[in-house]
């Protein structure tokens, strides 16, 4: 009986690694559902975005008051993560405060009280950023797309930091020996006489209460994060590796495009050639559903957090559009977890559900809506790129459906016959020169 | 002053054996739209004083595609971009400067894959290092201490980090260069890209132009400067719409110094 806390923990820990385990396997899958971009340049200039953007969080403080707290959330996750590393050891072994054994107590009493000051930070800030959500109700968290789940998701997320930064001050506060030491309990020694008069065996049961909870606490979030918005605190590390390193107006050049054309060009190609025997279906142009998306813009899809920073920023939606870039994201990814889904629920293959990314989820107004200016890419501070998307279901909308809006149609058949937007003769084109 | 515009073409240059230094793409909005082509005369004005050797493709030119591509018309778009390519390789084009940020990104970006190499820069840069070759002088002129906004256009700013040729050329007129709110890297879109300019805007409550002249009049300025002939319309168009249009003067970059060298 007296191994039954080691097993007990052991089976929640196998169960939790073997949830977030099938998730990741899942959360992959869904990437690769997205097409091959081939090999990737520059190693080194990508490596070094991810220590900035990513790492040192450069682009989050462009806003100073979101950014300062977040960063303050971020560090205080990464650093109070280290405690829970003893945690995992304690449970397994059933020690208790196993740091103690390696390390002298003012060591262990400056890391325990770091972390102890961190606690409270972070759950200052996450207080704060709670009551931007629902007292100040900035602009940007109440978007149409703001409403329901991911509303009650940002939230929720709010919520589980703020108990397990409570159940760790808890669990410093009412473990006597460690209020003994005398080092480390910097902010529980304030909390530790509010249980004053209370028997050791009560005190007892509320240190390995909030110990159990705070450590299924972080297990349960971990497994949470599959299904949240909160992916982003792994995925932005990937993302801003894989991000764009080419200037932010330069868009692709569609290589399918450019062999027709090259063949058009040539003088010596015959017309009337028969098609190479191998000649394969001739590739759809441009996107309509998750699956003619590159893996990088799904795996952009997921590592959105929703903040809402790229909407904010956009020129359509300031002046009252429907676009709203953190839509086209989380449009992205809604269908991308339908067509998982869809996958999972078929034996492996996807079976056609008369559904698809383009008028379900994202409507042509949307996307015309768009002047291309790249506010959104740059405003976002984990590399993500909507614009992308929305071109590449221009692309599919003029390419394979001509259904453009009609004044584009008329441009571009300026273009076509006289070689501009306008119906000038290309004849005129100097006629400026000769003007006064 | 002699007022008649010396523009020659590639194709009379090629035919004397001559290679002009840069070719100066005019653009659609450059050779075709009234207000745009102000800004075309004002620019090789300073060419001119300047004795700069350049030639226009004149007839050859043909749009970069740029509207077609946002648009969604890749296929439009490489027609566009290998027909020019063609013609500008025959001439050998080693150096191209365009007074459109959307020719400016199309060629410099997305024509190397397509086979068409060049340098490209824009006019606002071209102007900045005859300066600073001494090639022009500036002085300010009648624009001596007046307050000048700078609109970053996209194209330029954003799309391609070109945030200081256009502002330091505002300051060599002795002008108060003033900043709106949103500018360089948060500059908002004066309405007109990703072919917005050839369509009616989407439903909303308010055309993006207005916004961003708003933004602009909010520095309390005698005249808006643009480096593009898109935003230049759009800018124009939303200080008419607030009745604005006799106080406050948009002009381009180019007209900017050409005016005040009595050009």
């Amino acid at each position: 009986m007296q191994y039954l806390p080691n097993i007990l923990f052991a089976i929640i820990l196998i169960v939790a690694i073997a949830f977030f385990t099938k998730n990741v396997s899942r959360l992959r899958r869904n990437i690769n559902l997205g097409k091959d971009i081939g090999s990737l340049n520059n190693k080194p200039q990508r490596w070094k975005n991810m220590a900035k953007i990513a790492f040192g969080q450069t682009k989050m403080v462009v806003r100073p008051i979101a950014g300062f707290l977040h960063v303050i959330v971020y560090v205080g996750f990464i650093i109070i993560n280290i405690e829970v590393l003893e945690i995992l050891i304690d449970g397994i072994f059933g020690t208790h405060r196993i740091g103690l054994k390696f390390l002298s107590t003012p060591v262990y009493g400056f890391l325990i009280g770091s972390f102890e000051v961190l606690a409270v930070l972070v759950l200052v800030s996450v207080i704060i950023f709670w009551v931007r959500r629902n007292v100040i109700k900035l602009q940007r968290f109440l978007s149409a797309e703001m409403t329901g789940w991911p509303k009650s998701d940002g939230n929720i997320i709010l919520y589980f930091e703020v108990v397990l930064m409570c159940l760790f001050l808890l669990m410093n506060a009412t473990d006597t020996s460690f209020q003994n030491l005398n080092s480390g309990n910097i902010v529980s020694q304030f909390i530790a006489p509010w249980f004053d008069g209370m028997s050791a065996n009560s005190l007892h049961a509320i240190e390995r209460t909030a110990w159990w909870l705070h450590i299924i606490g972080i297990l349960a979030f971990l497994n949470y994060l599959y299904y949240s918005k909160h992916l982003h605190i792994l995925l932005a590390f990937p993302n801003t590796f894989y991000g764009k390193l080419l200037p932010k107006g330069q868009f692709k050049n569609l290589d399918a495009v450019t062999q027709e054309v090259k063949l058009m060009m040539d003088p010596d190609a015959d017309p009337f050639a028969a098609a190479a025997e191998d000649a394969s279906e001739p590739e759809k142009f441009g996107a309509s559903d998750v699956t003619d998306l590159s893996w990088v813009q799904l795996l952009n899809a997921y590592t959105c957090t929703e903040c809402g920073r790229c909407t904010s920023e956009c020129p359509a939606n300031q002046t009252g559009k429907k676009l709203s870039p953190r839509k086209i994201m989380m449009d992205t990814r809604d269908r991308l977890e339908e067509v998982g889904k869809n996958i999972d629920a078929n034996k492996g293959t996807f079976v056609d559900d008369g559904k698809q990314l383009l008028g379900d989820y994202i409507s042509n107004e949307e996307l015309w809506a768009c002047t291309s200016c790249n506010a959104c890419v740059e405003a976002c501070p984990v590399s993500i790129d909507p614009l992308s998307i929305i071109m590449d279901m221009r692309q599919y909308l003029v390419m394979e459906q001509s259904a453009a809006p009609s004044d584009l149609n008329n441009m571009m058949g300026n273009i076509e016959n006289n070689g501009a937007p306008w119906p000038f003769n290309q004849m005129d084109r100097l006629n400026w020169a000769q003007e006064q | 002053m002699d007022s008649t515009l010396k523009v020659p073409t590639m194709a009379e240059l090629f035919a004397a054996g001559q290679q002009p230094e840069v070719l100066f793409w005019v653009g659609c909005a450059g050779s075709f739209d009234d207000r745009a082509k102000k800004i075309t005369k004002a620019f090789v004005k300073i060419l001119n004083k300047a004795n700069v050797s350049f030639a226009v493709l004149g007839t050859e030119e043909s749009c970069t595609g740029d509207p077609a591509k946002r648009a969604g018309n890749e296929f439009l778009f490489q027609m566009q971009a290998v027909t020019n390519i063609e013609v500008m390789n025959a001439y050998e084009v080693k150096k191209v400067v365009t007074a459109c940020p959307h020719c400016f990104n199309t060629l410099k970006n997305e024509y190397p894959g397509l086979g068409g190499n060049y340098e490209v820069v824009h006019h606002t840069q071209f102007l900045k290092q005859l300066l600073e070759e001494g090639r022009i002088s500036m002085e300010g002129g009648q624009f001596k201490g007046k307050r000048i906004t700078f609109h970053d256009p996209c194209y330029l700013g954003r799309a391609n980090n070109v945030y200081e040729a256009p502002r330091d050329l505002i300051r060599k007129l002795d002008a108060e260069l003033v900043e709106m709110k949103n500018c360089k890297k948060k500059g908002l879109c004066c309405g007109a890209g990703g072919a917005q300019m050839f369509k009616e805007p989407e439903k909303g409550s308010k055309d993006v132009n207005i916004e961003r002249t708003e933004q602009a009049l909010e520095t309390k300025p005698e005249i808006i400067a643009a480096g593009c002939p898109f935003c230049n319309t759009m800018m124009t168009d939303g200080v008419k719409n607030k009745e604005k249009e006799t106080a406050v003067a948009v002009m381009d970059i180019a007209e900017l110094i050409a005016t005040a060298e009595d050009l």
